[in-house]
């Protein structure tokens, strides 16, 4: 089969930063600082939404196939 | 109920033109003939990426999330705020896995997870494990969106106890079953806008004009820490503590890679045209999540109101909030948008358990070639028992029932990951060691449900998904999602399985795909030449 045709890409690696961080509960399990009043707790994990599509986003476009001929 | 009357004439305005375009969707997008599985259950494999969008968005984001996240916080604190990163990092790891699975499932016209399963490891056995798991999975998913439906209805005043008050549900009901017979797949994509439209304008008023009301976020999240501090529970608090981070990450990561295992979810991925409308959603479908974030907020909102929930009732205080806070013609609006956020995902899983009945049971073992005309006709039929058992479940049988069903239901659909998702990438396993993995997984998991006690709702069993590691003889009060230990039972099993069976020279099951079908997109010339060597 010709490569082009893989899934396979260096970039899918990438994928594991929005997987692991999210899983990291010391990174943002506490109040402070706060966020227009949100503890840390909330405002980083929403922040985690914008990192997810960041990531996946960037792979697809690293990714996507070009038109063959 | 004459306080709630303008609410009511609002939801009930809603919900009549959304079943309307219920029933138009037929004509919508119309194919030649509909009565086929492609074209009734799959939409005719055709969405593009907006129309997958709302779909997979609204079948994901289910009415009974709206109403049960936010009544987690409510109830106990940052603890129910997994639901977050659990949808931030679903999209990651289904990224690679759901585009070979739409691939290998255009290449052989595969409609379930089940049906992947029968041509991948050439195991009937196998595939009927999956299928039941997917159906019993399933089935209280759809009665939980009726407890959606009847949180809102018991605001309005509407509903209550005796036969007749569970009429306005009844109806519902029925007005649904109604249109996904005639419609299929088509009916919840094309009701699915509205149903958006309508959550997304509620919830951005929400958390604008609450908050203004209530005096600030800082006062909401104040008068939730001051909530928690004041009640007995240890593991409550706008904080996680020491005990239940490994419970917070566990679910998360456990629901995260059981979400797409869901045969709904699987429905609503395979319904898309192409593989790029896939990956492009991946990005897309997080919007939901930031969605879900700021509903589950509403939780907190409701403690700083001071919503005390109808009876036991805890699902009711989102709806509460509504009336309490809303003029009467916006809640109206923000009841029929989470009635109608209910009708979506029930439409969707029951077109996802009626196939998985018609492909993997019918027509392995009752019909073994029927045409495509009997395959819908069974299909249309079962989604109809399906429903009528879902409003039976809830009638008959205590609520509470189907959510304990439903917290089993995560942690069963699991134990489909070796077969469906890791099967997607290796035919290393041996499919009698998969099935041994299922039982032993299948075994664990509902064993440690059973064993989980909740002294706030006086269970002794099936009390929650937190399964105290102490009952392993483990010194601590640490506790760990069931269906994530089920799991690695599941997995080592099939491990040891496999490696069993190889030594004895137990015969395994052929495989009907090869490694291009995992990667064939829409317009790949070779998908006509594989269709007529490919094995179903």
């Amino acid at each position: 089969m010709p490569d082009d045709k893989s899934d396979r890409s260096p970039w899918n690696w990438l994928l594991l930063v929005p997987i692991a961080i999210p899983l990291m509960p010391f990174l943002f399990n506490s109040d402070e600082p706060r966020l227009l009043g949100f503890p840390l707790f909330y405002w980083l994990q929403i922040a985690f939404i914008a990192l997810g599509v960041a990531t996946t986003t960037l792979v697809y476009q690293m990714t996507k196939r070009r038109r063959q001929r | 109920m004459s306080e709630h009357l303008t609410e009511i004439i609002v939801f009930a305005a809603l919900f009549l033109v959304v079943s309307g375009m219920g029933f138009v969707a037929a004509r919508w997008r119309r194919p030649a003939d509909l009565a086929s599985l492609n074209e009734w259950g799959l939409g005719g494999r055709s969405f593009g990426p907006w129309i997958t969008w709302f779909l997979i968005g609204g079948d994901l984001y289910t009415a009974y999330t709206f109403v049960a996240v936010p009544a987690l916080l409510f109830g106990a604190g940052a603890a129910g705020f997994f639901a977050v990163p659990y949808t931030v990092i679903t999209y990651p790891i289904v990224f690679l896995i759901m585009i070979r699975l739409w691939s290998v499932s255009h290449v052989h016209s595969l409609v379930t997870p089940a049906d992947f399963v029968r041509v991948r490891f050439g195991s009937p056995t196998l595939a009927l494990l999956v299928a039941i798991t997917g159906i019993v999975a399933t089935m209280p998913y759809i009665a939980l969106q009726l407890i959606g439906i009847e949180a809102v209805l018991k605001t309005m005043g509407v509903a209550g106890s005796g036969f007749l008050s569970d009429l306005p549900l009844i109806i519902a009901f029925v007005i649904l079953a109604a249109y996904t017979y005639q419609s299929g797949l088509r009916a919840p994509a094309l009701i699915a806008f509205v149903k958006d439209v309508l959550i997304y304008l509620v919830i951005l008023v929400a958390i604008i004009y609450i908050p203004a009301r209530l005096g600030g976020w800082s006062q909401i999240f104040g008068d939730a820490a001051a909530k928690f501090q004041a009640t007995p529970a240890p593991n409550d608090g706008i904080l996680l503590n020491s005990n239940n981070q490994l419970q917070y990450v566990t679910l998360a990561l456990g629901s995260a890679l059981a979400l797409f295992l869901y045969p709904h979810s699987v429905t609503g991925v395979l319904a898309s045209r192409n593989r790029d409308v896939i990956k492009r959603n991946m990005s897309a479908l997080p919007a939901y999540s930031l969605l879900l974030a700021l509903i589950a907020l509403l939780g907190y909102m409701a403690i700083s109101a001071g919503i005390k929930p109808i009876g036991t009732d805890v699902n009711t205080v989102v709806p509460q909030l509504f009336d309490k806070l809303f003029p009467d013609w916006f809640a109206g609006i923000a009841f029929a948008a989470v009635g109608i956020g209910a009708l979506v995902p029930a439409a969707i899983m029951s077109i996802a358990a009626a196939n998985l009945f018609t492909r993997n049971i019918y027509r392995e073992y009752i019909n073994r070639n029927p045409t495509d005309a009997q395959e819908a006709g069974v299909s249309k039929v079962t989604s109809l028992v399906v429903k009528i058992g879902a409003v039976l479940f809830i009638l008959l049988i205590d609520p509470q029932f189907s959510i304990d069903l439903q917290l089993i239901g995560g942690v069963i659909i699991l134990q489909t990951l070796p077969s469906v998702a890791i099967g997607l990438f290796t035919r290393w396993f041996h499919k009698s060691g998969l099935i041994a993995g299922w039982v032993a997984g299948m075994g664990a998991g509902i064993l440690m449900l059973y064993n989980v006690a909740n002294p706030a709702t006086k269970h002794e069993h099936f009390g929650g998904s937190a399964f105290p590691l102490a009952k392993l003889g483990l010194d601590t009060k640490m506790t760990i999602y069931a269906g994530f230990l089920a799991l690695a039972v599941n997995l080592i099993v099939a491990v040891l399985g496999t490696l069993l069976f190889r030594a004895l020279k137990v015969a395994d099951g052929p495989d009907g795909t090869a490694p291009e079908h995992y990667t064939a997109d829409e317009g790949d010339p070779r998908i006509k030449d594989l269709k007529l060597s490919g094995s179903t």
